[in-house]
């Protein structure tokens, strides 16, 4: 080997163990973040026929309840073009768990400044909890192109100074 | 040595016509975006187009498929069988395949298009079930699908006949990463193939009572991100094989450049579920796997990254440059080819960048289908690729015209522009992806903008970085133009082939072998989607009737 070839080798290494080196540490960040922070991604929960969601619980029901001192499950079905309820009230520092379908085509289910994020696919339950300290109104959108009332399919979260209480 | 192929005229041809397709494409899906940004600032121009664009999302559906599929898939089409056949230095093992194929895609193509243009497949590239679109659009686009594999096999019958007279001699470099380019391209594809064929077409031809949706999204992703590579990869040819000719430089390692290509082609596929992250139906640990391959994935970028900068520094340094960073002034900036794909480069590296932030597992959950994603894959596929496609043809178009390109000055001009107005736009979308603005939506129109003032307040810059962009894109429209039709000059152009500095026989012999790396990409695949995919046909139910939601 000449040193030409010798200085390429070391130049290449320079540059490939490093290479190696960052995704690598980026990657044991992300999971020490999202297993040690519990952040959890939807994920399998069972199938249902979009056509009976009347007579499928939760889905019969959709709205919001209590389930424990502070923690609230919100039942959503997304439609063209629509949330069904659009208003979930909650009161600050609870913590809520998004139950949501669709009933027709994919929808998207985003939430303003909070970490729900997810798709709804006809046929699927997503799931997602997040909980609300600050009052205020937080957007709720549907983020998946759904035909061309897509840009009004909007909700609300509204979290409420807690002290006044009350699911609706 | 290879301007010395005289017997590749029909190859030439069918670039260019393969070419002259794709342009179209970009011309009309450009006009597209311009209408997008414009709307998103405020100024609404459907009112006054309608019935030609039926809605926003008529005209988003012609910007998608225009750019990504048919923009893309057509310019690679020719420039790969281009590359390939002056590479190898001698002409398609099967012309009448190779005419074949050409004739298969432009119907597929125009299949595909018309019912768009009836408002009749307002669908998105996505096409996800239960929408239901025009059965033609789906046929159309398998075909366009079958045309790329076909090109494949073309030019694996010409790597044989090129091997049989060459036994024990390195593959060209541009020759083998076109053939891995489209090998790849063939793996991924599958998925794709399997959601038309066994999901889509029955069911928009109404053989089935309804489509199962989620499987229909899995097959669809795990061909959507390794797309991504096919869109990349040539672009990357050029960079290794050619940019380093035109900086006046010598490949820095041949070896490793193949050692890239080689990663790309067994880790690009299983990787597909990141785009998946918050669908419901896929469990967290396959994700998870899913979202390692794909930091796997970046590390080939990395090295990319590396060999064709210390490339272009040699060229720079060989021009005179001196110091640390002396050598970039030093390099080729008056030459419209090397500077529109120089800055292609800047900018896709900020989008390899943030696409980092789209592969995180669970920061994904803060930018998954807001505007970020649109202004990464802005940086990415529309600036990258076509920023390089683009430099491309400030060359090619000249050689295969025999006409010199119409002005270099506009030439010049048109890549910073792009840089201006890209730069603006795909900033503003990431900030607005940030502060939730959903993608794909009639931002300026949607029921909720009011309650947003933090929008209102960026918007205005995606429409002034459009309509940057849409002058960039004019420019190079009429300087192309204008050398194919007013060309009077002749062209004194060579098809740039970089020599290296660490050259292919200082790399070991198994690099040049097939069967092995196949044999790892398709275990790969196996072992990252083999169970998610089994549990998914298990559990199928094809029973969510299709609509027309447009």
């Amino acid at each position: 080997m000449n040193r030409n070839n010798l200085s390429v080798y070391i130049y290449e290494l320079a540059w490939i163990l490093p290479s190696i080196a960052i995704p690598v540490s980026m990657l044991v960040a992300i999971a020490l973040s999202a297993f040690a922070m519990g952040i959890h991604l939807p994920g399998p929960e069972g199938r249902l026929d979009p056509a009976r969601l009347d007579s499928t619980p939760p889905f019969d029901k959709p709205g919001v309840r209590q389930v424990g001192p502070g923690r609230y499950e919100a039942v959503v079905i997304g439609q063209i073009w629509r949330f069904t309820p659009n208003e979930i009230r909650v009161p600050a520092g609870s913590e809520v768990t998004f139950i949501a379908t669709s009933r027709d085509v994919v929808h998207g289910f985003k939430i303003q400044d909070s970490p729900v994020n997810m798709m709804l696919i006809p046929g699927q339950v997503s799931r997602l909890s997040a909980r609300f300290d600050r009052p205020g109104e937080y957007l709720l959108v549907c983020h998946e192109y759904c035909g061309t009332g897509h840009h009004v399919m909007f909700g609300k979260v509204i979290v409420e100074p807690s002290g006044q209480g009350g699911s609706r | 040595m290879r301007e010395a192929v005289p017997a590749l005229g029909l190859e030439n041809r069918l670039a260019a016509y393969y070419i002259a397709i794709g342009l179209l494409a970009l011309a009309v899906g450009g006009l597209m975006g311009l209408l997008q940004a414009l709307q998103h600032s405020g100024i609404n121009l459907y009112p006054y187009l309608y019935p030609v664009l039926a809605s926003y999302y008529h005209g988003l559906t012609y910007h998608g498929v225009l750019m990504v599929l048919v923009w893309t898939t057509f310019f690679i089409s020719g420039f790969l069988i281009f590359v390939a056949t002056h590479s190898f230095g001698r002409p398609l093992a099967s012309p009448s395949l190779g005419k074949f194929t050409f004739g298969l895609m432009v119907v597929g193509l125009l299949l595909a298009v018309w019912p768009i243009a009836t408002n009749d497949a307002t669908v998105l590239f996505t096409f996800y079930p239960p929408m239901r679109a025009h059965p033609a659009f789906y046929i159309g686009l398998t075909m366009v699908v079958v045309g790329t594999w076909l090109i494949l096999l073309n030019l694996v019958l010409t790597y044989r006949q090129w091997r049989a007279e060459n036994p024990g001699v390195r593959t060209p470099l541009p020759a083998f990463m076109a053939v891995v380019t489209l090998a790849m391209w063939f793996i991924a594809s599958l998925g794709v193939a399997l959601e038309m064929l066994a999901i889509l077409i029955p069911f928009s031809l109404g053989l089935t009572s309804g489509a199962d949706p989620l499987l229909a999204r899995t097959l669809f992703w795990f061909t959507g991100h390794p797309i991504v590579y096919f869109w990349l990869l040539p672009a990357y040819i050029s960079w290794y094989t050619m940019i380093p000719k035109q900086a006046g430089g010598k490949l820095f390692s041949d070896p490793l450049a193949r050692v890239s290509f080689l990663l790309f082609l067994f880790l690009s596929t299983p990787v597909g579920l990141h785009h998946q992250f918050t669908d419901p139906g896929v469990g967290e640990l396959w994700k998870f796997l899913q979202a390692i391959f794909t930091f796997g994935v970046f590390f080939p970028s990395l090295l990319t990254f590396f060999n064709v900068v210390a490339s272009v520094e040699l060229g720079g340094r060989a021009r005179g440059g001196r110091g640390w960073l002396g050598w970039i002034p030093r390099l080729p900036w008056s030459d419209p080819s090397f500077t529109a794909q120089a800055l292609g480069m800047v900018l896709f590296a900020f989008g390899g960048i943030g696409g980092l932030v789209n592969a995180s597992y669970n920061v994904n959950l803060v930018v998954h289908n807001t505007m970020w994603v649109v202004g990464h894959f802005h940086l990415t596929v529309g600036s990258g690729v076509t920023l390089t496609f683009m430099g491309i043809l400030y060359w090619l178009v000249p050689y295969l015209t025999g006409r010199a390109l119409w002005s270099r000055p506009l030439g010049l001009v048109q890549p910073w522009l792009w840089l201006v107005g890209m730069g603006l736009m795909s900033f503003a979308q990431h900030w607005l992806g940030l502060l939730d603005m959903p993608r794909r939506t009639m931002v300026g129109s949607a029921a909720y903008l009011p309650l947003r003032p933090d929008w209102q307040a960026l918007l205005p810059l995606v429409g002034i970085g459009g309509v940057i962009l849409f002058t960039s894109g004019l420019l190079f429209f009429v300087n192309i133009v204008m050398t194919w039709v007013a060309g009077r000059r002749p062209a004194r152009v060579e098809v740039p082939v970089a020599e290296a500095l660490h050259g292919p026989e200082t790399g070991p012999v198994v690099l040049d072998r097939w069967r092995p790396w196949l044999t790892v990409a398709l275990a790969l695949i196996i072992f990252a989607y083999g169970p998610v995919l089994a549990m998914l046909v298990a559990s199928a139910a094809f029973n969510v009737p299709g609509v027309r939601v447009w």
